[in-house]
């Protein structure tokens, strides 16, 4: 039964902190950097005022923040942290050491701009870069989504099939320092829904010892484990969406492992991840008001990346604009393009893909810009050969 | 001065757009938030962000608000305000507070002198240009040099956004959490002078 919650006005990080108060978990490590450290601040403060019951755990550095939350965690604690950009760059090496055990973390990472030059604002390089470091990825729109993702992803990460830290991600400034509207779930209902945290073998129960990280060499296993976290990621996709769909009985809003708009006859589509979704809905909404079949798939779910129903939703188009938040230097485009361009390669007749770089360093895209993608794939839709470089928006190009 | 005709993507048209233009500690991010705050209690979607930048205390910041009747998505920043709120008159000098702005823009100074002369002191063009002396009224009402409240009071008289009543509500409902009845009561003042005080051209 869905719920009518008064609606809060709230920034992105408040209402992130708010999902962790009402999760209350176990043990938090942390370290600040903007723009997540209004979340880790918020948080503290619940921890002074008793409002929680966790373990706060100041630390020296993010590398020092995700060992801890990886020793709380095999420890048998239900653990979280929250970082953004060069935090998340630092915690590099333990990441792939908290998912290659299996840990159940959930960390919200604030989408930020790697450095250099010296940047703060909004891109998504620091999360991409990670896309392979055996965590599970969920990008948010906007604050109700950025709240909702945190408490589907304490489920998602600590599913006994699944088994495997999960990162959710919304727009660094953009979302996390915006006044926008939240409407939460009542602490019990959050309870309820996330349930009590189940360890595994954890390394606290001292009646049944175990060894957490032995060497694990060319006579041991190590193939073997990676092959599993490979299936744990096969498993999640079907986890997601049951965990999803159990999170709309709750709460009335479903999510769905990607997100279409407009699709359904749609010839040119773009997809894009993050706040830019919301601009690039009211550019298709224009364009099918002039009589232009254009459509959007904003996506959630990035590792594991659905890309059976990409190829689904996709498979209709003529043209699929890729816009990438991110650069992977020397491929054909982006990560997501070059993620979405496999996806088609099955399907007959193949659609064309076109890569887009917009808004690093958090460079502002504005519906112009979204509308000069468009113009672009539908001149694509009735060219006989098609360049497909990278195409920048709002890039000044006298300036590179 | 730009004397372009502003226009806005079809994208934006269903909003209300407002830019707010201050230094680092006069609360134009407060001001802002403020506003989406009491739309959020008329039952209108709201969204407000500063322009992130140097956080410096007299540094010019910018912040944004923006109010609908339909749920906001856009998360561009705005590049054609209806309405222009500028809390210190000395940037007036030093940046150009109608950029962008809609032709038939509300321009609201914080300014001790009437419209005209300010038009004439600044070279100003265009738009529609309300001034409220609200450092003064904050002075003698708050009893601290902070303009932004007596600008929302200002802002929603020449605008006619939400009626005073529901300002005043909300600032005896919110500040009323945080600040002693004094200090409140001193906002509204404020709020209700400059709605009164503030001239038009």
């Amino acid at each position: 039964m869905a719920t009518v919650a008064p609606i809060l006005a709230v920034t992105g990080n408040e209402a992130v902190a708010e999902a962790m108060r009402q999760i209350n978990p176990d043990v938090v490590a942390a370290y600040p950097i903007t723009p997540a450290t209004e979340i880790v601040q918020i948080f503290a403060q619940y921890v002074a005022d008793g409002k929680v019951d966790t373990e706060f755990v100041t630390v020296e550095s993010e590398h020092s923040a995700m060992s801890a939350v990886i020793g709380s965690a095999a420890g048998g604690a239900r653990t979280m942290t929250a970082t953004s950009s060069q935090g998340l760059a630092l915690m590099w090496e333990l990441l792939h050491v908290a998912s290659g055990y299996r840990l159940p973390i959930v960390m919200a990472n604030v989408n930020r701009a790697l450095s250099g030059p010296i940047n703060i604002h909004c891109d998504h390089s620091d999360s991409m870069g990670a896309r392979d470091t055996g965590w599970i990825q969920l990008y948010g729109e906007a604050h109700q989504e950025a709240y909702d993702n945190h408490l589907m992803a304490v489920r998602i990460a600590e599913h006994p099939e699944i088994r495997t830290p999960v990162m959710t991600m919304y727009d660094g400034f953009i979302v996390s320092g915006a006044i926008g509207p939240l409407q939460e779930l009542e602490t019990e209902q959050v309870q309820e829904f996330i349930g009590p945290f189940q360890s595994i073998n954890p390394l606290l129960d001292t009646e049944h010892p175990v060894t957490v990280g032995p060497f694990d060499g060319l006579h041991g296993w190590f193939f073997e484990h990676k092959a599993g976290q490979q299936l744990a990621m096969d498993r999640a996709l079907k986890v997601v969406d049951e965990i999803d769909r159990e999170y709309a009985e709750l709460s009335g809003r479903r999510y769905d492992l990607l997100d279409p708009y407009r699709m359904n006859d749609a010839e040119v589509a773009i997809v894009v991840i993050g706040s830019t979704a919301g601009a690039t809905r009211m550019v298709v909404d224009d364009l099918r008001a002039r009589g232009v079949k254009a459509g959007m798939i904003r996506v959630r779910l990035f590792r594991p990346f659905p890309y059976v129903e990409y190829a689904k939703a996709l498979s209709g188009c003529k043209v699929v604009g890729v816009l990438d938040r991110a650069e992977s230097f020397g491929a054909q485009g982006g990560p997501l393009f070059l993620e979405v361009r496999a996806a088609l390669y099955d399907c007959d007749p193949r659609p064309k893909v076109l890569p887009f770089i917009y808004g690093l360093g958090g460079r502002d895209i504005f519906p112009a810009n979204i509308d000069e993608a468009f113009a672009a794939l539908r001149k694509a839709a009735s060219a006989k050969k098609v360049d497909t470089k990278r195409r920048y928006l709002n890039l000044r190009k006298d300036e590179v | 001065m730009k004397t372009a005709s502003q226009t806005k993507h079809p994208a934006a048209q269903v909003m209300t757009e407002i830019r707010w233009h201050g230094r680092g500690g006069q609360g134009a991010v407060t001001a802002a938030k403020m506003v989406a705050e009491v739309a959020l209690g008329q039952q209108k979607h709201f969204q407000a962000f500063p322009e992130y930048g140097p956080e410096r205390s007299g540094a010019p910041i910018v912040a944004f608000t923006r109010i609908s009747d339909e749920p906001i998505q856009i998360f561009s920043g705005v590049e054609h305000p209806q309405i222009v709120a500028v809390l210190d008159p000395t940037l007036l000098s030093i940046i150009d507070v109608t950029k962008g702005a809609l032709d038939d823009a509300v321009v609201l100074i914080n300014s001790d002198l009437p419209p005209a002369r300010l038009r004439e002191k600044y070279k100003m063009q265009g738009r529609r240009l309300y001034t409220v002396a609200a450092t003064k009224i904050a002075v003698e009402t708050i009893g601290r040099s902070i303009p932004n409240t007596p600008m929302v009071g200002a802002l929603v008289r020449i605008t006619g956004l939400f009626p005073l009543e529901s300002v005043v509500e909300f600032m005896r409902a919110e500040f009323g959490k945080k600040f002693p009845p004094k200090v409140v009561e001193g906002n509204v003042a404020a709020l209700t002078r400059a709605y009164e005080e503030v001239q038009g051209e």
